[in-house]
């Protein structure tokens, strides 16, 4: 699918695109491109990875559910949870009663936290005519150990989608979905390191809705989008402002309201990292395309994934060097921790992040949010004040 | 499970032995440097005591530790100092009474210093919480972590790739870190032993168990069942100590049976059975006394918990094999209740409430515990629906003291009861 609007169109024009999709609770696009063909399935599934090739090597549209934000009214999610769990599974919830998600045919929960995992048990109870599968990954990182039951794990859900679909998804298939997911991967890095370099030009507002996108849309439409995008925000000037370079870790599962992303950038931070959507960011490298593209996967989580709370640091060394790599190549004078409330994998890994951090003498901040909070006014308070102290003392 | 409390309930003769092998089990754990054992600290759920046995290693669990603190009153000064250090309030207090403790010296019950641990054996079994929990004490300690990843059973199987999976990590990882640590060699025919005396032990401890579908149940399987399990779920299963324990006990209850006497309670025997009650979630032992007392005040006796099935889910027929060391101990991990989804865990409580006769459920959600209480709610409707019988909800925690609220918990055990009254008079009238 191309999209000739937005391939001539502004950075305005494709982000306006972009928060419809973002606003839209039913999923209309997705909705839209199942119809367009008889016998087309969507998949849905929850942050953080599932491998989307194998979806799309199926004919499927994997569609990203990130919970129900911030203007979701949540009914009858409140009631299958107790108030000291985090928001996204009871408005994920809210979403499947409401038949906001009548039309998907298969729910992947990945392996993030207890939570996500139960709700794989809930939706099994709740929804039985849906696919629905809990996805476990390997946190042990061997070739012939984890990599070896990773293979075997992937091999099972493709024969779950196989059946879903009624057709097999041949090698052939997997391996072109994986070209088709490194050129995604390759544009959203571009993104991001655009985004690093010239942060006005790209905020940080911008770029999450951009990568929201990528949740509900084709890949490749996605992947055209990110192209133009990039166009377009290189074509246009934009003031650059005395913020500070700061990065946002934590918020890789339940998502802040946009207005937060706001908040932060108006009180005069820069976010040239996050892990917003770590979903589109978590392989760090192009997967191997020749060769056994289910082993391939396999290896590519293995050895070169995000490095995220929701994932055991098999060394004390290891643990918070991504983030201390990221401060350094993206030049961040402050990090944010900025987690969900009682998200216990964001909030477990915490501490050791921030000694990590206090080692090196890098200045940071946390706050917690709901994917409903709507008091911005600490936010960004917080934020500011964090701002004026990195500028005054560095 | 716990010493001090076992002090305080009336003592037979199993509680004894329980309270000497606790007591052994501390001396050894702070004598450890004198006497150049090794410690592992691993956690209940999938912990592998028949192997760490195999190293002459000491087994410290951490929730343990934590439950002891809670119960001795001294958790909520520790949760508040982690707290203090930076960990969030919203996530597990166990976790924070055990980081606390670290930080005001780790003293054991028996007064002296516990050990830093020599090998953090992360059993990675249905909490999500134990990984971080461990990566923060290795970030303590910087001593060597072993890390078992167990699969989850997301669709209530245990696939031959999971098994095969806990396997090889036990052969390429967990063996050989246990044999650097301790020096030991390993000796798979004395791991066949220690098993063959762990399935010795399930047997009567499912039976001591499984007599709480007497009418008139002898024990109480929630309170009185925390101190059964203790020797099982800890540094006992595979020795003949646990053997001996269970044995003794399973007899005990025999006379009970016998003599047509209900449980024992701190109080003495319990005076009438009223309500049967099936328990889902953990307790709360900073005030599990006074918690417990709120039941057999109103003769409420747990006839089934899944509290008791964390270290391990026996009732299913489930028994350590010596015949196969290493899958045996894979399948013991993999089935513990906290791995098994949220299907399992109803399909659980559904036949506990009939098998047992039980008036209805009724569940402690822990705030602290994810792992337990994310999707309770659905799961009492579930079982509501599914046998008849009516649910109830309380929320405390595990070791905070701040989140026990008696009052509140004591209204909604009173209305419950009033519940299940007119459910009986209901049915009476029908
Ligand atoms: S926000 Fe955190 S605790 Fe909640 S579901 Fe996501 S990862 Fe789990
Ligand atoms: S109480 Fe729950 S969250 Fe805490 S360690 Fe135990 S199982 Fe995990």
């Amino acid at each position: 699918m191309s999209n000739k609007t937005a391939e001539q169109g502004s950075t305005a024009e494709i982000i306006q695109r972009c928060q419809a999709l973002y606003d839209d609770l039913d999923f209309t696009a997705a909705r839209e491109w199942k119809a367009a063909e008889p016998g087309r399935k969507v998949v849905g599934f929850m942050p953080v990875y599932v491998p989307c090739e194998i979806i799309h090597a199926a004919g499927m549209l994997p569609l990203g559910i990130l919970g129900g934000g911030d203007q979701l009214e949540v009914i009858h999610g409140d009631a299958y949870y107790q108030s000291y769990i985090c928001r996204i599974p009871r408005s994920t919830i809210e979403l499947g009663i409401t038949k906001r998600l009548d039309f998907v045919d298969g729910m992947l929960f990945p392996s993030i936290c207890d939570v996500i995992r139960n709700l794989s048990g809930m939706w099994q109870l709740m929804f039985p005519d849906v696919y629905t599968r809990y996805f476990d990954v390997p946190q042990n990182y061997q070739d012939d150990v984890g990599g070896e039951y990773f293979t075997h794990e992937l091999e099972d859900l493709k024969s779950g989608l196989e059946s879903v679909g009624g057709k097999p998804i041949t090698d052939d298939a997997l391996r072109n979905s994986i070209v088709v997911y490194n050129e995604n991967r390759q544009l959203v890095r571009e993104v991001y390191e655009f985004r690093s370099d010239h942060p006005e030009q790209a905020p940080s507002s911008e770029v999450y809705l951009l990568m929201r996108a990528g949740m509900v849309l084709p890949v490749e439409e996605h992947t055209q989008m990110l192209r133009d995008y990039l166009g377009a925000a290189r074509r246009e000037e934009r003031p650059l402002r005395d913020n500070c370079r700061i990065i946002i870790n934590g918020a890789f599962c339940e998502q802040p309201p946009l207005n937060l992303i706001k908040s932060i950038e108006m009180a005069g931070c820069y976010i040239v990292d996050d892990d917003y959507m770590l979903v589109n960011r978590w392989l760090l490298e192009d997967v191997t395309v020749e060769g056994d593209p289910l082993t391939n996967l396999a290896l590519a989580f293995l050895h070169s994934s995000a490095d995220t709370a929701a994932k055991y640091c098999d060394s004390e060394e290891e643990v918070g060097k991504q983030l201390l790599d990221s401060v350094e190549r993206y030049e961040a004078e402050g990090v944010i921790f900025s987690a969900a409330s009682f998200c216990d994998p964001a909030l477990l890994e915490r501490p050791m992040l921030a000694d990590k951090l206090a080692e090196k003498d890098i200045p940071y901040i946390t706050f917690k949010y709901a994917e409903n909070s709507g008091q911005m006014q600490p936010i960004r308070e917080q934020a500011g004040t964090f701002a004026d102290s990195i500028k005054l003392w560095s | 499970m716990n010493q001090n409390a076992t002090e305080e309930i009336v003592k037979e003769s199993s509680m004894l032995k329980q309270k000497a092998m606790i007591a052994e089990n501390y001396e050894n754990l702070t004598s450890a440097h004198e006497t150049g054992r090794k410690v592992a600290a691993t956690f209940v759920p999938g912990n592998l005591n028949e192997l760490i046995m195999c190293f002459d290693m000491l087994n410290n669990l951490p929730e343990i530790n934590a439950i002891n603190n809670g119960m001795r009153k001294k958790s909520g000064m520790m949760v508040m100092q982690a707290e203090k250090m930076g960990h969030s309030e919203d996530v597990c207090t166990y976790v924070k009474a055990d980081i606390g403790s670290m930080a005001k010296g780790s003293i054991a019950p028996n007064g002296k210093p516990m050990p830093p641990p020599d090998l953090l054996l992360l059993s990675y079994t249905g909490c999500f919480t134990f990984m971080k929990w461990f990566e923060l004490l290795r970030h303590e300690y910087g001593c060597e972590t072993a890390m078992l990843h167990v699969p989850y059973q997301g669709d209530g199987v245990v696939t031959e790739n999971m098994r095969q999976y806990v396997v090889k990590q036990l052969k390429e990882n967990i063996i050989p870190a246990m044999e650097r640590v301790s020096g030991v060699k390993f000796d798979i025919d004395r791991l066949r032993e220690n098993l063959r005396r762990s399935a010795q032990a399930e047997d009567d401890f499912v039976w001591v168990m499984e007599s709480a579908k007497n009418k008139r149940s002898p024990i109480d399987a929630y309170f009185g069942g925390v101190y059964y399990i203790g020797p099982i779920f800890t540094a006992f299963r595979g020795t003949e100590m646990a053997v001996n324990y269970y044995r003794t006990l399973r007899e005990e209850i025999e006379e009970r049976i016998a003599a047509g006497k209900g449980p024992i309670t701190p109080d003495g025997d319990m005076a009438e059975e009223k309500y049967r009650l099936v328990v889902e979630g953990p307790p709360n032992w900073t005030s599990f006394r006074e918690f417990w007392k709120m039941f057999y005040d109103e003769g409420a006796v747990v006839v089934a918990s899944t509290y008791t099935k964390v270290g391990g889910v026996y009732d299913f027929g489930f028994r350590h094999d010596p015949d196969n060391p290493l899958e045996t101990l894979a399948d013991y991990c993999l089935g513990c209740y906290t791995n098994r989804n949220l299907r399992q865990r109803t399909d659980m409580l559904e036949r506990f409430v009939n098998d047992y006769e039980a008036d209805g459920l009724l569940i402690n959600s822990i705030k602290s515990c994810n792992s337990f209480s994310a999707g309770q709610l659905m799961l009492m409707r579930e079982i509501e629906e599914r046998t008849g019988k009516p649910g109830a909800f309380i929320e405390t925690d595990l070791v905070d003291p701040r989140y026990f609220s008696a009052a509140n918990v004591k209204n909604r055990l009173e209305s419950y009861f009033q519940m299940i009254e007119q459910k009986r008079a209901t049915a009476a009238v029908a």
